[in-house]
């Protein structure tokens, strides 16, 4: 298949591992974090971390959307969905992340709560249009990835004067994220395996701090298994050269400045909150997006006055140190056993593709 | 007076008077036209069966009710005569009961009748009784198909449990009939080629007769897919399965769009797949007769039986890593990025 298999082909990846494993200084440890979700995906689904040599060791970051959500968002998002008349408009896997007493939207749909799966925020647009007697609330998640085409509905609502059309807005940044982790002492981290879908919108200018002030290389990687093994050997390159510089793997997709229209879109619609709770990682100052006082017509937090929720994650919940890789998923005593992803306690169980249940669906360890 | 199936069904058809009995008799008696329906009794008296008898039942909630390479009407027989012809029967006989909505066209439901006749008679079995209910609108999806299927087993054949080397067979690619719907799905719409392998297994796996005492177990992977089934059989008979991924036909259409959903195509459903554990020496000589049949001409050994102690379902990378094979954690739930 064009376009894929390419990216999958086994012989290049053997070439590709080979030129690691002769890459490599065997006297050291090479700490590499794949900030998305969509690379730990690939790395565990084509066993890649079973095929590096032993000292590259690589750390699954919090990218990804779903499982960073906290738990009093996804309370509010509940709440709102059991509001009268209200048709809240979800992605798909946001219906299963549990919320408080490991409630969700899935379970609220089955209570009676009216939730559409939607798959574009334009979807949720379009049943604003054709349902003018019920309010439409989408419930607005993800990074720079999804982040533009939430902006552009709400200029669209205000241009069609849609006054049933609201947005939930829960979108965070990356590359704060990154700084976040790296500000934490214990974190050891070498280098980045950049994301690739988020660095499309961002450019990969977008991580110059995160380069030259925390002198940390980046790799902006695609999510194909053959780019993930790529950006590991640019990655090894740059570490051996002590250079943290960014290399651009991804420039089928990714150029520097990013997607200047897009970010313009984004600018004019909404703005960094002051402060941004993180599932696993707290607080994070600026790494969250508010929608602007401009629009706040289209706001429901603002129109709904919406409920603060307290919930907090689960104690002995290891996910704040497996996000930054101080520990593995291995590592926590509820892995396996009292979170799974049918019933997760944390964070990194909460997608497929956050870290633990990546290991869980895929690796070889008992359980 | 006939039946306009320029209508729809409404609570006067439901009402169990002349209304249904019209439409039974014109619609249903007249498709699957045989000489234990035509009994129209509560019940059909069936001759002595050859062999032990082979039970099963399924229920048909699909949607949409159309869709690239068949419907709720062929799927509804093709899965209860492949549910029977896993187990090494013979399937025979089928009922069928209807629950319809309100309001549900009469030529949609003349569509799915006649598309269950065809494929009745294309399995080679009888709609000997059946029922029909209708509900009131809103109480259902248009219109559910329960089948129960009866089977004769004449030969003795039993599952037996799996043993080290011996190897998976299965009669092509995997994921078609899951991603058939789900391109169709409301609010996907994906303009895609992707055709259900929506069919009925009896005549393959009859033609293996003469290898039956090295086929171990056999099973359709419908819901959950391959994975599932392995899983299934590694739990219950202690044992572990090693997939090839190298092996595995995946069309391209449907890995496509298992990429852009997120979905991995070994947890997606079938509908004309069925899977055989056979003893080693004979799993070439098998799948080789297997592709002399319409239905197997892809047939491939795509894994391996290894010692329980090993984990119960992996994957031999393209790239050369093991990865473990899962069950499917709940409904696949498309990925947002």
């Amino acid at each position: 298949m064009k376009y894929i298999d390419e990216f999958r082909n086994s012989q290049v990846a053997k070439k590709l591992i080979e030129n690691i494993q002769r890459k490599i200084n065997p006297e050291r440890k090479y700490n590499l974090m794949e900030f998305c979700g969509g690379h730990t995906h690939a790395i565990h689904r084509y066993g890649i971390n079973q095929i590096l040599p032993a000292n590259i060791k690589l750390i699954h970051g919090p990218g990804c959307p779903v499982c960073v959500l906290p738990i009093p968002r996804i309370d509010q998002a509940i709440w709102l969905a059991n509001q009268p008349d209200v048709i809240l408009c979800s992605y798909a896997d946001m219906l299963r992340v549990p919320g408080d007493k490991q409630d969700s939207l899935l379970k609220a749909k089955a209570r009676g709560a009216q939730i559409q799966i939607v798959y574009s925020v334009l979807d949720a647009l379009e049943i604003a249009k054709n349902q003018s007697d019920k309010m439409i609330i989408f419930f607005a998640i993800g990074f720079e990835t999804t982040t533009p085409p939430t902006a552009h509905a709400i200029l669209e609502a205000k241009k069609m004067g849609l006054d049933n059309f609201k947005v939930f807005c829960n979108h965070v940044l990356t590359p704060v994220a990154m700084t976040a982790i790296l500000d934490d002492n214990e974190v050891n981290i070498d280098g980045f395996i950049g994301p690739s879908h988020v660095s499309i919108i961002v450019g990969s200018d977008a991580y110059r701090e995160v380069a030259q002030e925390y002198q940390k290389p980046v790799v902006i990687a695609g999510f194909e298994p053959l780019d993930v093994l790529q950006s590991i050997e640019y990655l090894i390159d740059l570490i051996n050269e002590n250079k943290p510089d960014i290399i651009n793997q991804y420039t089928r997709a990714v150029n520097p400045e990013g997607n200047l229209k897009a970010q313009e879109i984004i600018a004019r619609v909404l703005e960094k909150r002051q402060q941004f709770s993180w599932r696993g990682l707290g607080q994070i100052a600026k790494s969250g997006l508010k929608i602007r006082q401009e629009y706040a017509h289209f706001d429901a937090e603002v129109y709904y006055n919406l409920p603060e929720f307290q919930s907090d994650d689960v104690k002995s919940c290891e996910c704040p140190q497996i996000l930054r890789g101080i520990k593995e998923p291995k590592d926590c005593k509820l892995f396996g056993k009292a979170c799974t992803p049918e019933n997760p306690m944390g964070a990194c169980m909460v997608s497929s593709e956050g870290a633990c249940a990546a290991a869980f669906q895929y690796s070889l360890i008992s359980r | 007076m006939k039946i306009n199936y320029k209508g729809n069904i409404d609570l006067t058809i439901g009402a169990g008077g002349r209304a249904m009995n019209q439409l039974i008799h014109d619609l249903m008696l007249a498709e699957f036209d045989n000489e234990f329906l035509a009994q129209q009794g509560d019940q059909a008296i069936l001759p002595p069966a050859n062999g032990k008898l082979a039970f099963s039942t399924d229920s048909y909630v699909v949607s949409p009710l159309f869709f690239n390479g068949g419907d709720i009407g062929s799927l509804a027989i093709n899965g209860t005569v492949n549910d029977l012809a896993a187990g090494g029967a013979t399937p025979l006989y089928i009922a069928a009961g209807f629950i319809i909505e309100e309001g549900f066209p009469l030529a949609q439901l003349r569509e799915i009748v006649k598309s269950m006749a065809k494929a009745a008679k294309t399995a080679n079995v009888k709609i000997v009784t059946g029922d029909t209910k209708v509900v009131e609108k809103g109480k259902g999806d248009g219109i559910f198909i329960n089948t129960s299927g009866i089977g004769v087993v004449e030969n003795d054949w039993v599952a037996t449990s799996p043993q080290t080397d011996d190897l998976v067979i299965i009669n092509g690619a995997i994921g078609d009939h899951g991603m058939a719907i789900m391109s169709k799905r409301q609010g996907l719409n994906f303009a895609s080629d992707i055709s259900s392998d929506c069919a009925a297994l009896n005549s393959l796996i009859a033609s293996l007769a003469p290898y039956q005492k090295h086929i171990r177990i056999m099973r359709d992977p419908t819901r959950g897919g391959v994975s599932a089934v392995l899983n299934e059989w590694a739990t219950f008979y202690n044992c572990s399965f090693e997939i090839d991924e190298e092996k595995l036909l995946v069309n391209e259409s449907v890995r496509g769009l298992s990429e852009i959903l997120g979905f991995d195509p070994l947890h997606i459903a079938n509908e004309g797949k069925v899977m055989l554990v056979v003893a080693k020496d004979y799993a070439d000589e098998i799948c080789s007769l297997m592709k002399n049949h319409p239905l197997g001409q892809e047939s491939r050994i795509i894994a391996k039986v290894n010692p329980a102690s090993q984990v119960k379902v992996s994957m031999k990378t393209l790239f050369g890593g093991l990865r473990r094979v899962d069950w499917l954690n709940g409904e696949q739930l498309p990925r947002i990025c």
